[in-house]
């Protein structure tokens, strides 16, 4: 409690002393960041799920039931400073949980703005408790660490049944077993480009769902719908087809 | 603030009552502050010690019943993880329902806070409403339950203690019982020892959990969760493909969407040793007849989960060995110390 006072006082020292000194300095401003998910510009919320309605690119009816990834170290730059918040996040379209704002703030400016699809290999080895909690873990014999995505929903196969796929993106992984070996990393980044931030923004953040079943890699869900985790090359595709998912959306001031 | 709150707390606290009930949070197991989330323990239903001690009681108490022949405990066994022994349990007029009671442990921990096998219960408070009227179970009245309550040599003053008011209502009865039910915590399996660095696997268990663990043979972490979440539970709900036309809608009777027919609350695999028989209608006896549905039984559905493995092929494949081994591993999930903890028994 002293503490707490002390650090209280101090702070509200050194607020007033920098609003009087300097007008100048820049606001400091707190970003939001809301994900919205459509199949090629048409709109994709937990009411849309359950439904087979979407078409991909290789011509295979699907349906979505499940959709949750995480983000994480939202980088914004420019010419005067790099902030990194190292931070990640659990979107999940089913429960709808699809909003959120750092807690940390940043000073008004225009900035590059990037987040990383997934975790890094260094946040992919740290024990997160909200992962665990939200069973996104990846098997040990796998590497360990978490998913960076899944996907399931129902296609219909070639012979016009329906059938489970299960979408899962996580660090490609060979080898399973006590040792795994890593053929190349498959988080990646996210350059949403420049943004102008002059007060408290929110940055919509848009997934093309069927984009990652379009290019450069043309997917077939009669080849490839489950048990994708241990199948590296497969993780090598969702790694490319991933590139251009997301897109920069509204931003609003 | 700090200091009108203080000042409205202590204003009230003289009005209405000498008594104040002493907080008790819950003891959180190592295994659990390590990996997971805190508990949800609701704001107008802190843990005390008072409380608890009421909660028990009552749980325990065949009060509850219309003719004071079953309680709580009657279905919720500790010898049985807190479950019985049936498929599905016999209420006060020796009525069958048509659902397995389920294991009680680790609650608090449940963070979607929907309880029963359709989710029908939107916290633990309210889970503990529904049994007493129900026709099947305790074919009870709450408002003659109050009585009886109310008049009851003990119960008024218990009242007082753990809520600072002896006039008993519904509300405070079930936040009683509420209260100790998430004191029921089980942490202390083979397995969260070996977690912990204090015990070892042997070869067959660790094999099996190795089948447990990977999505080309047993897949049951997606559900059932890894090492790193000691719940083994996701509490979500899902069709695992028991059924191909439906006696039993499960979540979408409670919610009224189709999508959700068929689909029942993931059950935790901790205690699978004394909690047979299994499923939300108890419909197989043993671990072995489980395994063997996972692996050959599966049955096609609309709502089956995309989750679930080889469908047309009838589930996963396992082998004998394989089947064995996974037993092997899922029987170090249990916890016999949390049968008999005195704690948790009735005095």
């Amino acid at each position: 409690m002293k503490k707490s006072f002390v650090f209280l006082t101090l702070s509200m020292l050194f607020l007033f002393c920098c609003s009087d000194d300097d007008g100048n300095q820049p606001l400091e401003i707190m970003t939001t960041f809301k994900f919205s998910h459509n199949w090629d510009g048409a709109l994709v919320t937990n009411i849309n799920f359950n439904a087979i309605q979407y078409t991909n690119a290789n011509g295979d009816l699907l349906s979505i039931e499940r959709l949750r990834y995480v983000v994480s170290d939202i980088v914004f730059s420019n010419n005067e400073r790099t902030i990194e918040l190292d931070m990640h996040h659990l979107i999940d379209v089913t429960n709808n949980d699809m909003v959120f704002t750092p807690q940390e703030s940043i000073p008004s400016g225009t900035y590059n703005v990037s987040f990383t699809f997934g975790l890094d290999n260094e946040d992919n080895s740290q024990n997160l408790p909200d992962l665990n909690t939200a069973n996104f873990n990846v098997p040990q014999n796998l590497g360990g660490g978490y998913h960076y995505m899944q996907l399931d929903g129902k296609f219909v196969n070639a012979n016009m049944e329906e059938q489970g796929y299960n979408y899962h993106a996580i660090r490609a992984a060979d080898n399973p077993g006590p040792n795994p070996t890593f053929p190349q990393d498959t988080f990646f980044e996210v350059d949403l480009g420049s943004i102008d931030i002059t007060t408290n923004v929110e940055i919509e953040v848009e997934m093309n769902i069927a984009q990652w079943f379009k290019e450069p890699n043309l997917w077939d869900l009669n080849i490839l719908n489950q048990m994708l985790m241990p199948n590296s090359q497969a993780q090598i595709l969702m790694f490319q087809n991933g590139q251009n998912v997301f897109s920069l959306g509204d931003v609003s001031q | 603030m700090t200091i009108v709150s203080a000042l409205v707390s202590m204003s009230c606290s003289n009005d209405e009552s000498n008594f104040s009930p002493t907080e008790q949070p819950l003891e959180i197991p190592e295994i659990f502050a390590d990996n997971i989330l805190s508990p949800i323990i609701p704001t107008d239903n802190p843990q005390t010690i008072e409380g608890v001690a009421l909660g028990k009681k009552l749980f325990f108490d065949k009060i509850l019943s219309a003719n004071g022949t079953k309680s709580c405990a009657s279905c919720h066994s500790q010898q049985n993880a807190f479950t019985d022994n049936t498929p599905t349990s016999t209420g006060i007029d020796g009525i069958a329902g048509n659902r397995n009671s389920m294991p009680l442990f680790n609650l608090a921990w449940n963070y979607s806070d929907r309880f029963n096998w359709d989710g029908k219960a939107l916290s633990l408070e309210r889970q503990a409403e529904e049994p007493v009227e129900n026709p099947i179970e305790l074919h009870s009245d709450w408002d003659n339950v109050v009585s009886r309550l109310q008049a009851h040599p003990e119960y008024p003053s218990l009242f007082e203690k753990a809520f600072n008011t002896s006039i008993i209502s519904k509300e405070l009865t079930t936040k009683a019982i509420a209260q100790f039910e998430r004191t029921l915590i089980s942490a202390n399996s083979k397995f969260d020892n070996y977690f912990l660095g204090t015990a070892t696997l042997t070869d067959q268990e660790l094999n099996g959990l190795d089948i447990f663990l990977r999505e080309d043979k047993g897949d049951c972490f997606h559900c059932h969760g890894s090492p790193n979440n000691p719940l083994w539970t996701d509490n979500e709900f899902h069709n695992n493909g028991l059924d191909s036309i439906f006696t039993d809608l499960g979540l979408g009777a409670v919610t009224g969407d189709p999508n959700d027919n068929a689909k029942f609350r993931t059950p935790s695999l901790r205690n699978l040793a004394f909690t047979a028989p299994y499923m939300h209608d108890g419909r197989f006896a043993t671990l072995e007849e489980v395994i063997d549905f996972y692996s050959e039984g599966l049955q096609d559905s609309p709502t089956i989960d995309p989750l679930m493995k080889k469908v047309d092929e009838g589930g996963v494949q396992l082998t004998e060995e394989e089947k064995t081994d996974l037993k092997a591993f899922l029987l170090t999930l249990s916890d016999s110390s949390f049968l008999t903890n005195p704690v948790f028994q009735e005095q």
